[in-house]
Parts: structure tokens; C-alpha cells; sequence
């Protein structure tokens, strides 16, 4: 049982919510815009639902075939000049990185969006060791400056408004607190880290796919922030999760037409990165991470989860995730992949998580390789009732309505009982016994004065005890 | 999300089939006129409608919650209820999803494999098994937001999703097209989440409350007088958000529309 | 090494792991080849270059291409260039390390071939030169034979040679972000902008 403090996310998206009347409705418009340009491309294309379907498949093949796709990337990327590490954990992936800095004499690292050195608490492990971690990608670089971790995976400030980044610049970096025009913002971010480019002694990026035929890894950004890291500095860094490995290059034509299209409702992102090998006059090393992953794909209801490919298109479709802001979920990811990854993180930690849903299910339908998403939340709920994660108040009250639902004269004794009724009618007017909740935000409704049973007891009564 | 266990499908209807009517704890403490609607309704075409009455609940609230050893008993009880009838009909798509989908950890003997291929939310059975093209009965003179519970777009298929791409369908605009006067108006999210889901709107009150205003504001800026759904669940949750807020809508399930009444 | 053992506790684990699970054998699927709308792919390409911030100009000569160059870019000092057709002022041949490339006001390349779908570019450590080029620069011009535009990723994807190059990018357009209240702001930290300019590959004694 971890020690964690539980994340509680409906806490979290409260304060969220009520902060101001900015904020939030900002946040779900901008996410909800952003869903609708996705449903437009994926309007443009007759073959989209095709499409999911093969990149599911060719997920699925992969990840139960995945040590020989490891082993082929890594012969032919080690055959191109690459340096290939292993990590079975976040800890030994900082240990590499910061073992192949030092023996560089690195002392300043310019990173572009990276979730899985995210996942890793790599920049607090490197700065504690003396190495200067920065930011490229603007949102990150925001968050950074803000000492927050980031919100969205594709947005990592999308919680933000612009005075908010305004303000926060002129704290940190120094500029006019009043200038929130984001062309502006923009234009301080590049003129703020490009000599942090030049001078920095390493690149690191992520990698959004790994092809096994080649060797190559992919990375795609907006900004081109990941290729200024890979192409300045002689050293760069590619931190990579297993789970990324495609086995084809024609596999890469599946997946890019589906990620920029679903993440952000764009053809593509503007820079798609391969990177074989390192480059002329350059040393590349790539860092494979387990981290809990070859532990999850052992997971039969689970191991699906492992298909992501970091799109975000779930999040932004996500009712709740738009109202609630990523850092809510107080975990790396949020949203509803978060929901289903966090647990596997810290059960305890995150039993809250699959709570935070409705289980509309409208994720599962935007996932571009088709996780299971609302399904598999379903599934994690199953999981903590019986782990009695469940908060006491319920499963005593479910323990009373389980028991009453199951024997038809309890119930209608319950029933009997006019107003009070209430107090033990279906389970979301029971949970809470001063009806606070429900009545706060809404009008209670009223019982009837004849149920539907009376009523048809005396106007069918013909039917008798069917 | 579809029903891991097919819906058997006819599209002629067995002779005289023996139809059990599943009326949802709710509806028969706080909204006895939707199951009056649905009992009226389906009695208009003839069928033998019975109405178990030792039931209780689906046992979608402890299902829900993860909780499927206190769910069991009234599982248990419901196929106990329902499995001699060859069809069961029940006006709550929620509550159709939950024997559909989520029946699954009980054991699956011959009459719970029966009852979850049989039981039908009442669009889809007036939709696709009855395959009603009329209700000359019926008028309703309004201008209408339609909203269709998430359970039911995706869980059950009454419509299309808006997310997903392919042929737009949508079976309770399709019934309700063939109501006299009804006019449904467009809105701008149809398919995002009200923010009932069930024990959700308390535990994570804020949140489901925001979804739930974003909905009303929605119908009312379409002009909506009413706003029909096959889901009261969901109703009950908006409609409590529009009083508290002042806000003048009116909320009436399909049956009620279909049927022509009770008001 | 201790990467080793790792490498070794972490294919195991996969090994097991679905040994354990018994899965369900998961063919790698074949993609088909989808129908697409005849139609010209060269206009798609531009409507979609355009979408994504870019311009597309019809140069056609090495003439009409400097006179372009000039009139978009008055005031650049530096002009580095990677392609035969246009000299610059300076030749991307002669860097010998990417820093030198922090002053580049306008760099000029050339792409193997385009993306009707997308709008995008094929760019490779061979067509940059030096990689950076394509970053740094503040600006960017890319010659692109308006013959050599494929449909869509699947038959770009059938183009491209991986194993024969350390470095290839699909640029589409100038570098964006919108990490701010989601507006879309163009010249985030790579080009500022991106002109196409349509012409064939010119023979000329370097």
C-alpha cells in the first residue's frame, strides 16, 4: 500500500472550475474547437475508420511481438551509428542519461516535449546534479518557468490565459507584464531560447515512433524546437518508451495521418522528424524505457493502453477533462488515457481517477489506434471496489442498497416510506445523506404521489401478481 | 463501446411474443408518467405487455461504482424477473446498457444469456423490432432539443456518434420526425455528455454540474421550449440545473411524446 | 554493463508477459492502397501549404527565383544556400559546424518531393547539407520541381529511403505553435516562413 497522498481529482477540478469565470470556460472551448477541426479532417478522409483499424492492428501485432521489434530497431540503429541503451526503470533511465552528460562534460541540456522524461522526474534529477535542463517547447517551457508540471500532453499550457503567461514572463524573464498578445510571447520564447540552443552541450527529445525495419526513430513537433536540439548541439539524447515500435516504414504513413489529425485537427505536425543514426559530426544515443510497461502488457484487461501514441485526442474530447484542466489529475497523464495508465503507476495513489468520468465513452471513439479507453475505466472501477479503494460512506451504502435491490419486499418497503424515500432510492440520492450535493448545484426532484407499481396495481390490476 | 452479446434481431416480430415491461427504480418513484407512456405506448400495437412486479433495479448504481458483488443480487433478480419473456422493454437507455453490457460477472446460465440478448431501451425496439413508421395518435406542437444519453449512442447505438466518421443515423430523431408539429432544433454539441453518469453527479459535483449548464444553455440559445430524451436519468440532472438556475425549459421523455401522454 | 542486464530483464518480461497472456495471434495487417479523387496535385498541395502558413510561388527560372528571393527577403545580409541554382552569399557546403548558422537570414534548399495531402516537403541531411539549415534560418526557401508531388503519406512513405540518410523531415510550412490560448502564431522557433518555389532542377556549372 503506498504511502502517496490519494490524488483527488473532483476536489481539484472544483478549484478549477470556480477559480474565475475565465479560466474554464476557456480551457473547454479551446479543446472543444480543437476536437472540431479533428472531426473535419476526419470528415476529409473516406478511409478514417480504416485507418484507426489498421493502426490498432499493427499495434496490437507489434506489442505481442515486441521483443523481436526491439531487438530488430536496435540492431539497425546500433548498425547506423547509434548508441542504444536500456532502462528497466525512471531511475536508471536518469542514471544513463546523466552518466552519458557527464562523460560529455555537458553542463546545459536544451529538451524539447519529452512525456516520458516527464514520467521520469528527469530535469529535478539532473538539476540536483548540476546539469541546466531547458525547455524548448513553449508550452513546457511555460509550465517550467511556472514550476508546474505540464497540463496537456499536446498543450502543456492550454490552461493558461494569455495574461497568465504574460505575468509569468515578466517575473521571470523580464518583459512588459502587459503585453499578453501571443505573437509577442512567441517571439520572447524564440528570441529567449535560441542562444540556450547555441550554447547548450546536448539536445534530448522524445520519440513518437520507433521503426523496427530501420532503425529510425520519428520526432514531431510544431515549433521545430526538437530539431534545433538535434542539429546544433553534437550530442543528442532520444529517451524512448518500449511501447513505441512500429515494424514498418509503410506503417509510418498509417499513424502520421492519423496523429497530427487527431491531436490537434491538422494534416500533419509541421516537422516530421527521422532520425537514423546519428548525424555528420554527431553522437546520437537512444534510451529505452520499461519503467512498468513489459508489467502491463501482462495485464489482460489492461495491456491495450500500451497502443497510445500520445495524440491527446482523447483529453480533448473528454467532458470532464475539458472542465476540469489536466492538473487535476495530479499524475503525469491525465485525461483519459491518464485514467487507465495512472493506476498502473500507484493503485492507491490513483484510485480515485477512474471516478472521474461518466463513462460517455466518446474517448474510446477518438482514439486513433481504438484503446478501449471507456471500457477499461470500467474495468479499473472494478478493480478498486474490490481493493476497497472505495470511499466507506459508499460501500456501506451500497452494501444496504445491494442488499434491498436484491429482495423485492425490502424494496418496496423503501418504497412505502413517502418523502424518505429519498433517502434510500437509487444509489446517487443515497451516497450522501444530506442530499448537499445534488441539492447545491439542482432542484431536488419530487417523488410521485403514486409510483408507477401503485398505478399499475390499480388500473391493470387484472394482471394480478405476474 | 457496443454490446459484447448481440441483440438478436428480427425484423418480423415472433407472433404474439410475451413482452415484459422493466420500469427503472427511478421512473417508478419520480417519473411513474414515463412508464404509464411506455406501458400505453406499447399496448397501441397489440403486444401482451406484463409488468414483473417483484422487481427492483438493474443494478447499474453498484455496477457503476465497481461494486459488482453488491450489483449481483439484483442482476440475479432481474433475469430471475424477466427470463420468460421473449422481449424486455424498458424507457431508460442507461439502465438497457447496464443488463446489455455489464451483466458479465454473474454466471452466465441460459436465462441470463436470454434476458441480455432480449431486453431492448424502447426507441430501439420501436426502431428496429416494431419498425413503426407512424403515430397518428401523436402531436406535439414544439420546438424540441432532442438529447440522446451517451449510454444509448454508445453503448446501445441509437445514433451515430459525431466522432466517429460513416452515414448519419439517428433512430429517436427518426421517431420523432413522425410526430405531428415536432420540430427538432439543432444544436451545437448534441453528443457531449450532460454530466449525469449516475453517482458521478455527487461525487464529482462541480464538474457534472458545469456539464449540465453548458446543456441547457445550449438547447435555450437554439430556442428549444422542450427538450425529449429516452434517458429521464439524464433529464432529471438537467432539468434540476435549469430550476436551480432560473432557466425556463421543459423536460419530457420520448414515451410521453410518442404516446401522446401523460403530460 | 548494467544496460545489459537490463536489456535482457526487459525482453524477458515482454517474453513472458504475453506468454502469459496467451494472446491472440495478431497478424501484421496489410495496408491497402485507397482510392483517392483524381484530380491535379499540385493545386491540392498548394491549398494545403497555404493552411499551414506557406506560400507557393511559380518561379519556373533561375531568374524569376532570385528576383523573387529579393523581393521577399529585402534586408537579408545573409543568404546561405544548399542548391546549385542560387549561389547566396554563402555556401552551405562551406559550414563546417551548425552554429555557424546562427546568423543565416534566409536559408534556401531543395526537397525531393511534396505532399498533395499536406502541403508538406521531403527534406534529407543530404538536400539541408547541414541540418541545421533547415532551423536556424530564419526564413527558408525550398526549390521543389512541381512534378515531384505525391498523393499522401502512404506513397511518400514509399519514397523515402531511411536507411540511406541520418536525417529526413516532412516540413510543412513555416514552425508554429499555439501553445498560447490556442491561437495559432507562425515563426515559433524554426522559420519564421516558408516559400515553395516551383522549379525544375537546373543544370549549371557549380
Amino acid at each position: 500500500m503506498s504511502n502517496a497522498k490519494k490524488a483527488e481529482p473532483a476536489a481539484a477540478a472544483e478549484l478549477f472550475i470556480l477559480h474565475d469565470q475565465v479560466h474554464e470556460p476557456m480551457h473547454d472551448r479551446f479543446l472543444w474547437a480543437t476536437m472540431q477541426r479533428r472531426d473535419a479532417q476526419a470528415a476529409a478522409i473516406p478511409e478514417w475508420e480504416e485507418l484507426r483499424e489498421l493502426a490498432s492492428k499493427i499495434k496490437e501485432h507489434t506489442l505481442t511481438h515486441l521483443d523481436h521489434y526491439l531487438e530488430e530497431f536496435e540492431a539497425n540503429a546500433t548498425k547506423r551509428g547509434a548508441h542504444v541503451h536500456w532502462a528497466m526503470d525512471a531511475a536508471e533511465h536518469n542514471a544513463i542519461v546523466y552518466s552519458i552528460l557527464e562523460s560529455h562534460g555537458v553542463k546545459e541540456l536544451i529538451k524539447s516535449k519529452s512525456m516520458l522524461q516527464e514520467e521520469c522526474q528527469m530535469t529535478p534529477f539532473l538539476e540536483n546534479r548540476g546539469i541546466k535542463v531547458i525547455e524548448s517547447d513553449l508550452g513546457e517551457r511555460i509550465q517550467q518557468l511556472d514550476d508546474q508540471p505540464p497540463s496537456h500532453i499536446v498543450f502543456p499550457s492550454i490552461h493558461k490565459t494569455r495574461q497568465d503567461v504574460a505575468q509569468l514572463f515578466a517575473r521571470k524573464i523580464g518583459t512588459d507584464p502587459n503585453d499578453d498578445d501571443p505573437h509577442f510571447l512567441t517571439e520572447v520564447m524564440r528570441n529567449n531560447a535560441r542562444p540556450r540552443f547555441l550554447a547548450a552541450g546536448a539536445g534530448m527529445t522524445g520519440g513518437n515512433f520507433a521503426v523496427a525495419e530501420t532503425g529510425t526513430f520519428m520526432v514531431c513537433t510544431n515549433e521545430g524546437n526538437a530539431d534545433i536540439g538535434a542539429s546544433v548541439p553534437s550530442l543528442h539524447i532520444a529517451s524512448i518508451g518500449i511501447e513505441k515500435l512500429v515494424p514498418r516504414v509503410e506503417d509510418m504513413g498509417v499513424f502520421l495521418r492519423l496523429l497530427a489529425r487527431s491531436a490537434e485537427g491538422e494534416p500533419l505536425t509541421q516537422y516530421s522528424s527521422h532520425f537514423t543514426g546519428p548525424r555528420k559530426g554527431g553522437e546520437l544515443h537512444i534510451v529505452f524505457v520499461d519503467n512498468g510497461r513489459s508489467r502491463r502488457l501482462g495485464m489482460p484487461d489492461f495491456w491495450h493502453s500500451l497502443k497510445c501514441i500520445r495524440c491527446g485526442a482523447c483529453m480533448n474530447t473528454c467532458p470532464v477533462y475539458r472542465r476540469s484542466g489536466g492538473l487535476s489529475y495530479g499524475a503525469t497523464y491525465s485525461g483519459p488515457i491518464g485514467v487507465i495508465l495512472d493506476p498502473t503507476f500507484d493503485e492507491f495513489k490513483y484510485s480515485e481517477l477512474p471516478f472521474h468520468s461518466t463513462l460517455c465513452g466518446s474517448c474510446s471513439d477518438v482514439c486513433p489506434v481504438k484503446i478501449d479507453i471507456s471500457d477499461q475505466i470500467f474495468k479499473w472501477r472494478r478493480v478498486m471496489a474490490k481493493k476497497g479503494y472505495l470511499p466507506l460512506v459508499k460501500r456501506l451504502a451500497f452494501a444496504a442498497a445491494g442488499h434491498a435491490f436484491g429482495h423485492p419486499e425490502e424494496f418496496r418497503l423503501m418504497e412505502e416510506v413517502g418523502a424518505p424515500a429519498l433517502d434510500y432510492a437509487p444509489d446517487f440520492l443515497l451516497y450522501n445523506h444530506s442530499l448537499n450535493p445534488w441539492g447545491r448545484e439542482r432542484q431536488l426532484p419530487e417523488p410521485a404521489k403514486q409510483t408507477f407499481r401503485e398505478w399499475y396495481l390499480a388500473n391493470r390490476s387484472e394482471h394480478g401478481n405476474d | 463501446m457496443t454490446s459484447p452479446i448481440s441483440v438478436t434481431n428480427s425484423s418480423t416480430i415472433q407472433k404474439n411474443p410475451r413482452v415484459g415491461l422493466f420500469v427503472p427504480c427511478y421512473i417508478d418513484m419520480i417519473f411513474p408518467e414515463v412508464g404509464i407512456a411506455t406501458l400505453q405506448l406499447l399496448e397501441r400495437f397489440g403486444l401482451d405487455m406484463h409488468f414483473p412486479l417483484n422487481q427492483t433495479c438493474c443494478g447499474q448504481p453498484m455496477s457503476n461504482s465497481g461494486d459488482e458483488a453488491n450489483a449481483a443480487a439484483a442482476e440475479n433478480l432481474f433475469v430471475k424477473n424477466f427470463r420468460s419473456y421473449d422481449y424486455i422493454v424498458g424507457p431508460a437507455g442507461s439502465c438497457v446498457k447496464q443488463v446489455r453490457c455489464h451483466f458479465d460477472t454473474i454466471e452466465q446460465t441460459d436465462d441470463v444469456r436470454h434476458v441480455r440478448q432480449h431486453t431492448y431501451e424502447l426507441v430501439e425496439f420501436l426502431h428496429d423490432i416494431l419498425q413503426v413508421d407512424s403515430f397518428p395518435w401523436a402531436e406535439f406542437r414544439h420546438s424540441v432539443a432532442l438529447h440522446n444519453s451517451c449510454s444509448s449512442i454508445r453503448g446501445l447505438g441509437i445514433a451515430k456518434p459525431s466522432e466517429i466518421m460513416g452515414e448519419p443515423f439517428d433512430k429517436t430523431a427518426s421517431l420523432l420526425s413522425k410526430v405531428k408539429g415536432l420540430v427538432i432544433v439543432p444544436v451545437d454539441r448534441p453528443d457531449d455528455c450532460c454530466g449525469f453518469g449516475g453517482t458521478f453527479c455527487v461525487t464529482d459535483e462541480a464538474v457534472s454540474a458545469r456539464m449540465g449548464l453548458d446543456k441547457v444553455h445550449d438547447h435555450l440559445r437554439h430556442g428549444a421550449e422542450y427538450v425529449v430524451s429516452p434517458d429521464m436519468s439524464c433529464l432529471m440532472h438537467q432539468q434540476g440545473i435549469a430550476r436551480r438556475a432560473d432557466l425556463d425549459l421543459k423536460y419530457i421523455h420520448v414515451a410521453q411524446v410518442l404516446n401522446g401522454g401523460p403530460f | 554493463m548494467e544496460t545489459t542486464r537490463s536489456r535482457a530483464a526487459i525482453l524477458n518480461a515482454i517474453r513472458y508477459s504475453n506468454l502469459l497472456l496467451s494472446k491472440q495471434e495478431v497478424e501484421l495487417p496489410q495496408i491497402p492502397v485507397f482510392q483517392r479523387a483524381d484530380g491535379p496535385l499540385k493545386p491540392e498541395f498548394e491549398v494545403h501549404l497555404q493552411k499551414a502558413g506557406g506560400a507557393a510561388h511559380d518561379v519556373g527560372s533561375v531568374a524569376v527565383a532570385e528576383a523573387t528571393l529579393k523581393a521577399l527577403h529585402l534586408g537579408a545580409k545573409v543568404i546561405c544556400s544548399a542548391v546549385p541554382e542560387i549561389i547566396g552569399t554563402r555556401r552551405a557546403s562551406e559550414v563546417n559546424d551548425p552554429h555557424e548558422l546562427a546568423d543565416v537570414d534566409v536559408g534556401i534548399v531543395r526537397a525531393q518531393f511534396g505532399v498533395a495531402e499536406s502541403g508538406a516537403v521531403w527534406l534529407t541531411q543530404e538536400d539541408l547539407i547541414v541540418d541545421a539549415l533547415g532551423f536556424l534560418s530564419q526564413h527558408l526557401i525550398v526549390l521543389l520541381d512541381p512534378n515531384e508531388i505525391v498523393p499522401d503519406m502512404h506513397a511518400a512513405y514509399c519514397r523515402v529511403r531511411l536507411n540511406e540518410t541520418a536525417f529526413g523531415c516532412f516540413m510543412m510550412g513555416p514552425s508554429a505553435t499555439a501553445d498560447v490560448e490556442a491561437t495559432l502564431v507562425h515563426g515559433a522557433q524554426g522559420a519564421r516562413s516558408l516559400n515553395i518555389f516551383f522549379i525544375s532542377p537546373v543544370q549549371t556549372a557549380d
